[in-house]
């Protein structure tokens, strides 16, 4: 059977990917350069029977889509920046009260207003840590249209499995770049659903009290079961409390929950790093430059690696530790001022090896410039 | 009562560099350019994320010759309060401040500082330019969007809802002074705008403002699309002025003849292409009924 070939910008892959999944819930707002994926849904969700919504700001579409998830569909909202900046707060929400959904900012340059319709990467640590509160959170990104769409089907999986707030941190370049897409056949790529309950009505269901394996099984609120949610601190029952031990357990479920599953949730792609002398890392658009210095000099006997990270959060430092440790050296690549290069100095045995090829400007980063930066590590002349 | 301006008495001062970068028959470029003439030289803007930061941000192209703050979206009222108190407190009250945001700034994201500073008093004019969608993203439905009007993100049968009424959401605040003005009717814009800055208090003006790329009509066109608005009795000229009403202009003129029907103005526009025959009746008797009541007070 022949595949469907289509030829698209990342935006619309996304949304590709995302009805693949089989989201039935969008609410957004429009914002530069994320408007195509609120636009494309409203026109595509409907025609599924799903439900699209325009909302009437960036606050009020996030917390649509956890009122959406919580009620049992599967939900995601895009934004930028800016309107990444105003969600934060129920992004800590979703995180506190464990509603699974898809947050995509596709990134522009910052801060504030900042550069619009550029490409920038500036959101990298606001994904880590815009919400307030200790916590965890999976962040994700892409560099190529098959990526996109495989990684947006895996940010709902992981939503539903974890219980926690995906974010897609795709950027300007990948938005607005048209390329190739194969299309996935039905079935292709696994589709995880939510555990529900086996609760039966009129049983006591404890929507917080977390199995042994620390997954929650969902209801879907206003059904079977009456349950509370907050934002607060909360028992089993999802009812406040100011208990130091339950508080204490909240917590540690929180971030246990992500964090002891690294190997699980965190991928990456390896580009000839059995051998290599130097490797890049690299993730989002500037990883498509990254590929072509290194397959570029590959051609030529130097024996350069990549190293392309899909999951930025939660980091996957042991894995970089592993990969990273004959290198000589190492080079970030990315468009900010060294936000992934700092978490890669943390995780390496000698952070003295690591360095940054990034631009701050809004325009992208070519591989003739992170030539020009090994060329520099190596003592030699631009 | 002051005689009305006209095209001679109007000031020939310009608070606006030559050139333009907006669209081909933007109506918010006759609106900037008049509405900046009434306010005057002692006047700082506050403007949100819109197509007005495009237009009069890019020096020295269009760009405004007044102080003009670019603040974050759902803030242009907060910050026009800010400005207002350090104004207060530096003895510089004789400056007026002028907000200045599209119908998103306004009626969608940027109601609850706008809604927070009517409650307060704050003494600003608060002007929404509005063109029935988020046009600075490239056509989104807003929530002054008229029903029945294609937009990107309504793109089957039109918007299903009715628009927001936002003057008389700034009546029922008790605000001193709102006016309705359209881009097609620069000198009463002028007036209204003059007459504003007599109020205590927010002041309140809703600026009917064509957009060819959005609407879907030739540049050309963007005056008589306003007028068409007017002449139909869609879109109304009128002053609130201490909780009472009055049209004003064009649309008090019309209480005594005849209105256009309102397929003069729909069919301007492809926008309003997937509006039926049936719906389109139905407006047009809203239409009637809205202005029996004129009549009848």
């Amino acid at each position: 059977m022949t595949k469907q070939i289509l030829f698209l910008q990342g935006n619309d892959v996304c949304v590709e990917a995302a009805i693949y999944a089989g989201v039935n819930f969008f609410a957004g707002y429009p914002i530069t350069p994320a408007t195509e994926i609120v636009e494309r849904l409203a026109e595509q969700l409907p025609r599924k029977g799903g439900k699209f919504i325009q909302m009437e700001d960036e606050i009020a579409s996030m917390c649509a889509i956890i009122g959406a998830s919580l009620t049992g569909m599967k939900s995601m909202t895009a934004t930028s920046g800016p309107g990444f900046s105003l969600k934060q707060e129920a992004i800590g929400y979703a995180v506190m009260a464990e509603i699974p959904c898809v947050i995509v900012n596709v990134q522009r340059g910052g801060p504030s207003t900042g550069m619009p319709t550029c490409v920038s990467q500036g959101d990298v640590m606001q994904a880590r840590w815009g919400t307030h509160g200790d916590h965890a959170i999976i962040t994700m990104t892409a560099s190529n249209h098959q990526d996109v769409f495989a990684t947006t089907v895996e940010a709902f999986n992981l939503a539903e499995t974890y219980r926690t707030p995906v974010i897609l941190l795709f950027d300007e370049v990948i938005g607005h770049m048209r390329e190739r897409l194969i299309m996935p056949e039905p079935g292709e790529i696994p589709l995880i659903e939510r555990l529900r309950t086996s609760v039966k009505e009129g049983t006591d269901y404890h929507p917080y009290l977390p199995r042994d394996d620390g997954r929650l099984p969902m209801s879907d609120f206003g059904g079977v079961h009456r349950f509370n949610v907050t934002g607060l601190v909360h028992d089993m029952w999802g009812f406040p409390s100011n208990n130091p031990n339950i508080a204490h357990g909240l917590m540690r479920h929180l971030v246990d929950k992500i964090e002891n599953h690294v190997s699980e949730i965190a991928k990456v792609k390896e580009y000839y790093l059995d051998d290599a002398d130097g490797i890049l890392i690299s993730y989002g658009s500037p990883a498509r430059s990254a590929r072509h210095v290194v397959e570029n000099r590959r051609k030529r006997g130097i024996r350069l690696g990549l190293l392309e990270l899909q999951t930025l959060w939660p980091f996957p430092a042991e894995k970089v530790r592993d990969l990273c440790s004959k290198a000589k050296y190492i080079l970030v690549v990315e468009l900010n001022m060294g936000q992934i290069m700092q978490e890669v100095k943390k995780a390496v045995e000698d952070p003295g090896k690591v360095f940054l090829a990034n631009k701050i400007d809004g325009t992208f980063i070519s591989p003739t410039d992170i030539r020009n930066i090994i060329r520099l590590i190596q003592g030699k002349g631009v | 009562m002051n005689p009305k301006t006209d095209i001679l008495s109007l000031p020939e001062e310009e608070l606006v560099h030559p050139g333009s970068r907006a669209c081909s028959g933007c109506g918010l470029s006759i609106v900037y350019r008049i509405a900046l003439k009434a306010l005057g030289k002692d006047s700082i803007l506050v403007v949100p994320p819109s197509c007005l930061t495009v237009l009069q941000g890019l020096y020295p192209i269009a760009s405004t010759k007044l102080p003009s703050l670019n603040v974050t979206f759902a803030s242009t009222a907060a910050a026009a309060t800010g400005v207002l108190a350090a104004l207060k407190v530096l003895k510089r009250e004789h400056t007026t401040v002028a907000a200045w945001a599209g119908d998103g700034g306004t009626a969608d994201i940027g109601i609850q500082a706008l809604s927070g500073a009517c409650e307060r008093g704050e003494d600003f004019i608060f002007i929404c330019y509005d063109n029935e969608a988020y046009m600075n993203t490239g056509v989104q439905r807003s929530g002054t969007t008229p029903q029945g009007a294609l937009t990107t993100t309504t793109p089957f049968s039109g918007k299903l809802q009715v628009s927001k009424d936002v003057p008389a959401i700034m009546a029922a605040h008790g605000v001193e002074y709102i006016a309705t003005a359209s881009a097609s009717y620069p000198l009463d814009l002028f007036d209204k705008v003059s007459k504003a800055k007599g109020f205590q208090g927010v002041k309140y003006l809703h600026v009917h403002t064509p957009c060819p790329s959005g609407w879907g009509f030739e540049p050309q066109d963007t005056v008589k699309i306003g007028r068409l608005a007017v002449e139909t009795g869609l879109y109304d000229l009128y002053e609130i002025e201490h909780a009472k009403r009055k049209l004003t202009g064009p649309s008090k003129r019309l209480l005594k003849k005849e209105r256009l029907p309102i397929t003069e103005y729909f069919k301007t526009q492809s926008r309003f292409k997937g509006l039926s025959k049936s719906q389109m009746a139905k407006i047009q008797k809203q239409v009637d009924e809205k202005w029996e009541a004129y009549a009848n007070s």
